[in-house]
């Protein structure tokens, strides 16, 4: 595999998919087991406050965010004209994704 | 090359024509990326006083680093690569204006000697035999731009499978290493553009 800007790019769209998907069925669980009753709510926001689970939620934001950057990045190949500002594409889904993690980090 | 296969090992089989960057029939891996040998100059790639030179990745080797070209051809053809006119000799030429949108996609996408560097990069192609891969598709694409051209729905048809345009993952591994600065990619993107409205418009 040839790395550089155009692959890391992909790979980095590629996992935080992979990524994502695999934390849905976890995200479904917690809002399934909320539903149930006051009490189990209330047991999940108390579980949500613990550090480790605060970490991992950034990490989520964090993942969206590059996520959307890649994609949006694949739709700025596909459907503008361009030639020659596909590294400045790249440097705006990483600065995407980056920005929201630190806005994220900074209001947890 | 020349040297080593002069002085160091006569049996070294290799490829090479025109030595001016026109002809295609050089290129190989030159540690670990495709390029074009006649126009790269060794102390540019040279690392640590090492230089790996392998042959084309993606394609079956012959000898040493000749490869066998054929399935990179035949894809050319596979993707409609033939220009196909509607004008006939009997009528006066088609008149196509240089700086028409349509021109100068063409323009962009032209210029390709047919080396596989790009074929050879492209890790889709590694990953799916059957990909058209880079350079049939920007074939493809210039025709598909190519006002003179009758054959472009067929063409589209033609591109528009399952080894074909849809598969690009924008590694651009292509644009990044075609020593004619193409961007398939671009040519590629294009082709994605043209088939969804085709299909859109019952064309296809």
């Amino acid at each position: 595999m040839n790395v550089h800007t155009g692959t890391l790019a992909a790979f980095v769209h590629r996992v935080s998919g992979i990524l994502l998907t695999l934390f849905l069925p976890v995200h479904f669980y917690a809002i399934g087991t909320t539903l149930q009753s006051a009490a189990a709510f209330d047991a999940l926001l108390v579980w949500t406050q613990m550090p480790l689970v605060k970490f991992g939620e950034w990490g989520i934001v964090v993942l969206l965010a590059a996520h959307l950057g890649g994609g949006l990045r694949v739709l700025a190949l596909e459907f503008l004209p361009w030639r020659d500002w596909q590294k400045t594409l790249v440097a705006c889904a990483a600065a995407i994704a980056l920005a929201v993690g630190l806005v994220f980090a900074l209001a947890l | 090359m020349t040297h080593i296969q002069r002085v160091l090992d006569p049996t070294l089989a290799y490829r090479f024509a025109c030595r001016v960057g026109m002809c295609g029939s050089c290129a190989m891996t030159v540690n670990g990326v495709a390029r074009w040998t006649c126009r790269t100059h060794v102390d540019k790639v040279v690392k640590n006083d090492r230089m790996e030179i392998a042959p084309l990745r993606n394609l079956p080797v012959i000898r040493d680093l000749v490869t066998d070209m054929r399935e990179f051809f035949d894809k050319w053809a596979k993707a409609k690569g033939q220009f196909s006119g509607r004008l006939t000799k009997n009528e006066d030429f088609q008149k196509v204006k240089p700086d028409s949108l349509e021109r100068v996609a063409v323009d962009a996408g032209i210029e390709c000697i047919g080396c596989a560097v790009c074929y050879s990069s492209c890790d889709v192609v590694s990953w799916n035999p059957d990909y058209l891969g880079p350079a049939a598709l920007n074939r493809a694409w210039t025709l598909v731009k190519d006002e003179r051209d009758s054959k472009k729905i067929e063409r589209l048809r033609a591109v528009a499978g399952d080894a074909g345009c849809h598969s690009c993952h924008t590694h651009m591994s292509c644009t990044e290493h075609c020593p004619k600065q193409i961007s398939p990619t671009a040519g590629i993107a294009g082709l994605k553009r043209e088939v969804s409205l085709a299909l859109f418009r019952k064309a296809l």
